[in-house]
């Protein structure tokens, strides 16, 4: 047993001299290992990831040390006689003390990374993250900021018909941005079914469960891009829900948050815009088609027919063909019990009418119908 | 303790001295346990080649970055299924099979104690796996929940196949339970005179302890997936927060399954292991009695270790603490059985037959999946690790090279005298080497691209986990392929083409199995054996 | 289940064996209700009170000042419009206060919701004491209709020292013809 806390000492020496090494180094991504990361918490993370490796790799070499030399030693093809030993009571109360004892070593740094994550008092920011099949959203509580973060990857790409870009599959719209030197708290929580919210840059990963909060924090030292994904099995297209956060220093920060909020006034404006305005059925159809291929087609395909049993077919439907007012309401409202979201936080008036006109006209459903944004701002305001 | 004889006088009218009956008859009808055990092993074995062929479809769609050969949906369909089958179709059917083959006649008892059950619980499993399958092709395809089905998305969110997916369970459940109340009512009451508890062999033993793990979480498994029922079709809320209910409790009542399940997996391959290596150090089991302790302690334990599963749902931190110290503490006895193999080889006369070979590279593999587990163990480090491939790479490591080389150690070691002819020695050896090389190339990797940030069950990925992804897969293929040589060996060794065997076929192997002619008789141990 | 005659000692573990399996299914079922009430000592998920405690008075703690921040939320399916009218409130443990929410429907249809509480966290859900929340019943709302619902609470001045700041949400969820949907009977 002193043979293994003599390994177990060297390899920690090892750990503790590499772990310096490792400090000066730039924290990059790396395709063996965990990150490092960018948080005091994340290298607190990989420091203890690599000790528990280093005293299993200890305990391998020494367990399979000895098995060979035994393998090697002990053949019946070199003649040895077999031992009759068969219990040994100070032997196996040694190998089972020792490692226990190496247990409550390993707990003990564990344990104080454990609370120090886990503390997500006195935070200067607090977003709240929620997911649903299959993209994230972002509230800022201190403003009015808030949007979803889509997937940016074009189909194209994932169907093999484009070149793959650098950040295939781990792009996003419209990223999460936050500042540097600040605690950033994070609300999680889903509209649907189980998420999970990955960072690993950030060592931070709490399941989003419908209905139930949970929380999380990070401290980002460095500006940068970090990218991370759903780590929770959530349907079809678990696989297509990355997250990208940014991280700026304090005054980019501001200035970006500045210019969102004078963008959020300025959207509004257009909206009255809109309203006021009759578009026309081609522009309709063309904004229709661009919005449905975003928002829809994961679920109903693009030609509109859904998938049998899970997805309702659009094509074809007595709601889309025979009942308008309930046709703008699913879509704005949503319906309760199944996977058909409401769309009024994620799409504009204007870009909802162009929904409704191009699945009320496209592929055989010829109703010749034309909705105005002012339909939908009607219906949605009960006028 | 007087069960054993007590148990003597009612056996002793069972003299009918019939062989098999003939045709699909006797495979219908049996309640011979060598039978059953027969017909266990090779559905376990159909179950093994079709969960394996739906890890092809996974490995195929991995290749390469992009979507080529599955959509999305059936992809989780397959991981789903694959692990299902894997779980309840190929590795807990295959050690019942041992336990029919094996318990009577280590035991000294001519069958197991409740034949008819025997029967029923074989052939209600192919149903349920019929049911399984066929939902595959019912409208919306089959369960693509993962086997694990978290509710919601196995409840509000899944498809009309559900109900099949439940049924399926059901069956399955109720057929472990079977089996496991018949291990447990024959080594309770039908040991020969003289097999005193701490005279039992090893693979008895771990199934003991196994079978009463069985009967304490099926019940419980059986219950969670009637609340996915329920919930789904029949209004009630018990993963639903509107009416009240709470999707984690899912994940609590599934996982105080889940975790004794493990064990289930793995302790009878612990017993196996612990017979095939002092039968070829020719050197008795190091500490049979702190194996014993160290088995049963681990079933204990696992008992309290089931939120390891669920750091990231959200505990308190006292909460986590208690799951991490448990889990860490199982590592306790299990590295026990590690350190009492390694002593049992210690000073041996080794050789290094088949089943040698497959009994050393399960110490070391399980151990490097033992390992991965200590890691996962440590909560702030699992933030990291969970649901990624370090994860898939950590339980492959523990059911293949764990309970599936455990499996085949078992097959190759007992073959003989199954059959009475030595197998096919060189396509034994191609199938070792083939196996353990590719197994390794399959899971290996799988550590580096799960800790790079690959997260499990995704059709598609990020362009860095390319290179890695590309050599899993041809390790996967490969090893599916080499299953083909086992099976090939299988059936010549099931023809009986070979070297006739002797009664102890292998030099160094001890107990009442061995004693008995080879092949082992229809019937065995009319009379029970004394011993000594 | 035994044709043969003389097996009593297999009957009778059988029976017993039996016993336990039927146990261990009644058990999982158990585990539904133990969940909750170890939930409701340890505070895993931050579930709250689900009936109206009385306001016992305590002493106020006005050397303590809490932070409690109110999350609205609607699920998928959920069209009303949810505000919570004070997003962040200043209290003194033991202090009762009150806050509102107001709610709107703007579907064609008339709709039934049922609010559900989750604090984070976890711990704090066990000191926040609600003595009239809209979160305890359904709540009707017809097509168009809106509604301003109060919530009163105080926070039990046991609260621990560390916890100064906390975040109670709201998911509001349609449950319109569903079995928890129960207005039809409580007429309100």
């Amino acid at each position: 047993m002193g043979l293994l806390k003599g390994t177990i000492g060297t390899l920690m020496s090892m750990f503790v001299s590499s772990a310096v090494f490792a400090q000066s180094a730039e924290s990059a991504r790396s395709d063996l290992n965990l990150r490092q990361g960018v948080t005091e918490i994340s290298s607190q993370v990989y420091d203890l990831h690599m000790l528990m490796f280093y005293i299993c790799i200890g305990i391998g070499v020494l367990v399979f040390g000895i098995m060979f030399i035994s393998m090697f030693l002990h053949r019946k093809s070199r003649g040895v006689k077999p031992a009759n030993f068969h219990e040994s009571v100070k032997v196996e109360i040694a190998w089972t003390v020792a490692p226990f004892v190496i247990l409550v070593l390993m707990a003990i740094p564990a344990a104080n990374t454990l609370i120090a994550m886990e503390d997500t008092s006195e935070a200067d920011l607090t977003v709240l993250v929620t997911g649903s099949q299959w993209k994230w959203h972002y509230k800022y509580m201190d403003s009015d900021i808030e949007y979803f973060s889509n997937l940016a990857t074009q189909r194209e790409q994932i169907n093999n018909k484009f070149s793959k870009g650098e950040n295939y599959l781990l792009e996003v719209d419209r990223p999460l941005v936050i500042p540097t030197g600040q605690k950033v708290r994070f609300l999680i929580t889903s509209d649907d079914v189980i998420h999970s919210w990955w960072v690993p840059d950030f060592a931070v990963k709490k399941d989003a469960n419908p209905g139930f909060i949970n929380e999380a924090w990070t401290n980002v030292v460095e500006p940068g891009v970090y990218r991370g994904q759903c780590a929770e099995l959530c349907g079809k297209d678990h696989g297509f829900m990355p997250i990208v956060v940014i991280a700026k220093d304090p005054a980019d920060y501001n200035a970006w948050k500045s210019e969102k909020i004078a963008a959020i006034e300025e959207a509004k404006a257009e909206e009255e815009r809109l309203l006021a305005m009759n578009m026309s059925m081609d522009d309709l159809m063309a904004n229709g088609k661009k919005q449905y291929l975003a928002k829809c087609a994961a679920c109903h395909q693009p030609n509109g027919e859904g998938l049998p049993g899970v997805f309702p077919s659009i094509k074809g439907s007595s709601l889309v063909l025979n009942d308008k007012v309930g046709h703008i309401d699913i879509i704005l409202n949503g319906r309760a019990g199944t996977a058909m979201q409401s769309f009024s936080k994620q799409l504009t008036l204007s870009e909802i009418a162009a929904v409704v006109t191009y699945t009320r006209n496209a592929w055989g459903n010829d109703t010749g119908d034309i909705i105005q944004a002012k339909d939908v701002f009607m219906q949605a305001n009960g006028k | 303790m007087s069960s054993a004889t007590e148990t003597l006088k009612h056996d002793a009218h069972d003299d009918h001295h019939h062989g098999p009956a003939k045709g699909i008859k006797r495979w219908l009808l049996t309640t011979n346990h060598k039978d059953i055990g027969t017909l266990y092993l090779w559905f376990s074995f159909i179950m093994f080649l079709t969960g394996g062929a739906m890890a092809m479809v996974i490995r195929a769609e991995l290749f390469q970055p992009g979507l080529q050969i599955v959509d999305p949906q059936f992809f989780n369909q397959m991981t789903t299924v694959h692990g299902l089958i894997m779980v309840f179709g190929a590795v807990m059917p295959a050690f019942t099979g041992l336990a029919n083959w094996l318990i009577p006649m280590m035991i000294g008892a001519p069958d197991m104690a409740l034949p008819r059950m025997n029967n029923w619980s074989f052939w209600i499993l192919p149903f349920a796996f019929l049911i399984l399958l066929s939902s595959l092709f019912v409208e919306g395809g089959g369960p693509a929940f993962g086997w694990t089905f978290y509710a919601p998305l196995s409840t509000t969110y899944s498809g009309d196949s559900t109900a099949l997916f439940v049924f399926s369970v059901h069956i399955m459940g109720i057929s472990s339970i079977m089996g496991a109340i018949n291990v447990i009512v024959t080594i309770w009451n039908m040991r020969a005179p003289g097999m005193t508890w701490m005279k039992m062999p090893m693979f008895v033993w771990t199934w003991l302890i196994t079978a009463f793990l069985l009967i304490a979480v099926m019940p419980v498994l059986a219950g969670v997936v009637t609340m996915v029922l329920t919930d789904k079709y029949f209004g009630t809320s018990f993963f639903n927060a509107a009416g009240g209910g709470d999707p984690v409790m899912f994940q609590h009542i599934f996982w105080f399954f889940g975790h004794p399940e493990v064990y289930i997996m793995i302790l009878p391959a612990f017993g196996i292991i612990s017979h095939i290596i002092p039968t070829f150090a020719r050197k008795p089991l190091f500490g049979y009695a702190s194996m014993v302790y160290a088995t049963a302690s681990i079933a204990l334990l696992s008992f309290i270790v089931w939120a390891h599963h669920m750091f990231t749902t959200g505990m308190p931190v006292a909460a986590e603490m208690f799951f991490m110290f448990a889990t860490m503490l199982i590592s306790v006895p299990t590295g026990v059985k590690v350190f009492n193999w390694v002593a049992t080889m210690w000073r041996g006369a080794m050789t290094f037959e088949i089943p040698m070979l497959f009994a050393i590279a399960f110490v070391i593999l399980f151990t490097i999946g033992g390992l991965s587990g200590l890691m996962l163990a440590i909560t702030p480090v699992d933030f990291q690790y969970h649901d990624t491939y370090f994860v898939v790479a950590h339980f492959h490591y523990v059911l293949v090279t764990g309970a599936v080389f455990s499996i085949m150690a078992a097959a190759y070691y007992w073959l003989p005298k199954w059959t009475g002819v030595m197998f096919d020695i060189t396509l034994a050896k191609w199938h070792f080497w083939a196996s353990l090389i590719s197994v390794n190339v399959l899971f290996f990797p799988m550590h580096f691209v799960g800790l790079a940030g690959m997260p499990r069950r995704i059709p598609d990925y990020a362009l860095q986990f390319a290179d890695f992804n590309k050599w899993i897969s041809i390790g996967g293929f490969a090893f599916g392929l080499s299953q083909l040589i086992f099976l090939a060996l299988l059936i010549k060794a099931c023809r009986k083409q070979g070297e006739p065997v002797s009664d102890q076929v292998w030099d160094g192997a001890e107990g009442l199995e061995w004693e008995i002619p080879s092949p082992a008789p229809y019937h065995t141990f009319d009379t029970p054996p004394v011993v000594k | 289940m035994q044709p043969k005659q003389s097996q009593n000692p297999n009957s009778r573990l059988v029976v017993k064996l039996v016993g336990v399996v039927f146990g261990m299914f009644a058990f999982g079922f158990a585990l539904v209700p133990l969940y909750d009430v170890f939930c409701d000592i340890t505070g895993i998920n931050g579930k709250t009170n689900e009936t109206a405690v009385t306001y016992s008075a305590p002493e106020v703690d006005t050397s303590r000042m809490i932070t409690v921040q109110f999350i609205t939320k609607t699920t998928a399916g959920m069209p009303w419009k949810f505000e919570a009218r004070t997003e962040t409130v200043k209290v003194h443990p033991g202090e009762l206060n009150t806050v509102e929410f107001y709610v709107r429907n703007p579907a064609i249809r008339d709709i039934v919701g049922q609010a559900i509480p989750s604090v984070s966290p976890g711990t704090a859900a066990l000191y926040l004491n609600k003595t009239e929340c809209f979160c305890f019943n359904n709540q009707p709302l017809p097509s168009g209709q809106e509604a301003v619902m109060p919530m009163q609470f105080y926070v039990d001045p046991q609260l621990p020292e560390d916890i100064n700041f906390f975040t109670v949400q709201y998911t509001l969820y349609d449950i319109t013809g569903t079995s928890a949907d129960v207005t039809t009977e409580s007429a309100e």
